[in-house]
């Protein structure tokens, strides 16, 4: 059971249902450990900053986990949490392993666009 | 500017101590963070010995630090980088990657530390695709597999016998000729039927074309260097203080660990320093929440004594 604030997706049915509902999405897949937490964390301060991002986890020992598990993205990964980031139901980065929040906001921003107060001061 | 009477910098257990004690006595505080609250303790899936909880999870007491600290008042501000600092000005200042710029009265410094890295070519590439420095974390994912585990002190001998549980073959690579560990962790290592040891030896590069496929390894004694076929490696050769920033500016000793009295206080008055990232010998929840007490403890004496230092300029000047 993950105990964040973000969005549970709990099956694969709801992953689908994200996906076709939201245009920007970025799932974090793992456990309540010492990798996945800090990046659970980056994202519940992202989810204000980036309301054009859907932020959402997903349990990685449940077995409709293996919509994220089995992506050709995530073939080498060998380290946890994986997160996949969707444009339009398509995968367009991926990633293995504890990241910190410049890395994560280098991807939002280079493939679903800037933060909100960025883009206003322009 | 946003001023406070105490700014920490650093959010694992010294850093949070630190500022539930002084929020708690109403000092202004602020603990300014890199990466996610809690620092190494949340890297501890289970910690049996701190004293009145019999086991509780890393990220679980972090998480009640915290939210202690922030019940009594104190701000948090995580995931920042702090681009710039000025610990000889008066009031200290901070210039954050937000671009705000924070300063204080006092600096209670607990930055901690980081799992050393090997430092050699192909580490960065192949983290978290065949490299990694936590072995619950990631050891369920060489199940029947061959792994390398760096590292001859109490942690890579326990954790290599502790992946024995997935992989079919651990590898020891060490440096020297023996280990630095407890007896009972290399005779425990030694009797494990599926741990075999390279020693006297360094990997000094990974390899691997989307994944880590082999490593490259030097004898230490000989020069000679082989190449091994290998799905993993778990690195555990120690820690290394979060200092880097304070260089030059703090007075630190030949391991880069911040210099300090038995008040805590740094070279630069007005400057306290606590937890892993300080000169001493056993670093543990225990003692980082020690340090915390005794740095917050004396950041708020002298504090006290800023204050009166002021009243009686104030005085002067009237
Ligand atoms: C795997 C593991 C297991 C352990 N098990 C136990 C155990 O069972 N029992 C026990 O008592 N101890 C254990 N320890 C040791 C214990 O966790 C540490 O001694 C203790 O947590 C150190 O606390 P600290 O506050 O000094 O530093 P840290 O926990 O390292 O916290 C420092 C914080 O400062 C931040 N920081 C660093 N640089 C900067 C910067 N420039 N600007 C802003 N912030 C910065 C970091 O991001 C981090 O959040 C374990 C450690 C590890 C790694």
């Amino acid at each position: 059971m993950l105990r964040t604030n973000l969005t549970h997706i709990l099956s694969e049915n709801e992953h689908t249902k994200l996906l076709q509902e939201n245009e920007n999405v970025m799932v974090c897949c793992g456990r309540m450990g010492p990798m996945c937490i800090p990046v659970y964390e980056v994202m519940e301060e992202l989810e204000t900053e980036y309301p054009h991002v859907k932020f959402a986890d997903m349990e990685f020992d449940i077995p409709d986990a293996r919509v994220i598990r089995n992506l050709p993205e995530c073939r080498n990964f060998a380290g946890l949490p994986f997160v996949v980031y969707y444009k339009n139901g398509k995968v367009v980065k991926a990633t293995s392993s504890i990241q910190n929040r410049e890395q994560i906001t280098s991807i939002l921003d280079q493939y679903f666009g800037k933060k909100v107060n960025e883009t206003a001061e322009k | 500017m946003n001023h406070y009477d105490a700014i920490i910098i650093g959010a694992g257990a010294a850093g949070l101590t630190t500022g539930i004690y002084l929020s708690r006595a109403k000092v202004k505080t602020l603990i300014l963070n890199e990466g996610a609250v809690g620092g190494q303790m949340v890297l501890t899936h289970e910690i049996a010995n701190y004293p009145g909880i019999e086991s509780i999870s890393g990220y679980e007491l972090a998480r009640n630090m915290k939210q202690q600290a922030l019940k009594f008042g104190c701000s948090i501000k995580s995931n920042i980088k702090i681009t710039s600092i000025d610990l000889n000005s008066t009031p200290k200042s901070f210039v954050v990657n937000d671009k705000n710029i924070y300063s204080a009265d006092v600096v209670i410094i607990a930055t901690g530390g980081r799992p050393r890295a090997l430092g050699v070519p192909g580490e960065d590439e192949f983290k978290g695709k065949g490299i990694s420095y936590c072995a619950t974390c990631d050891g369920d994912f060489f199940q029947d597999k061959e792994i390398i585990v760096v590292g001859g002190g109490n942690s890579a001998l326990e954790e290599a016998v502790s992946l024995t549980k997935y992989a079919s073959k651990v590898t020891i690579v060490h440096q020297f000729d023996h280990f630095q560990a407890f007896e009972h962790y290399v005779t425990e290592a030694k009797n494990n039927p599926k741990i075999n040891f390279i020693m006297e030896s360094k990997i000094i590069e990974f390899i691997g074309d989307e994944k880590l496929s082999s490593v490259k390894i030097q004898n230490q004694r000989t020069g000679d260097v082989s190449e091994k076929n290998v799905d993993g490696v778990f690195i555990f050769i120690g820690y290394v203080p979060n200092t880097e920033m304070f260089e030059g500016i703090l007075e630190l000793n030949q391991y880069k660990e911040i210099i300090v009295d038995k008040n805590l206080a740094t070279n630069i008055p007005g400057v306290f320093a606590a937890g892993d990232s300080i000169a001493k010998r056993y670093r543990q929840v225990t003692t980082a929440v020690g340090d915390g007490t005794i740095a917050a403890l004396s950041a708020a004496e002298y504090l006290n004594k800023f204050e009166k230092a002021e009243l009686v300029a104030d005085e002067a000047d009237s």
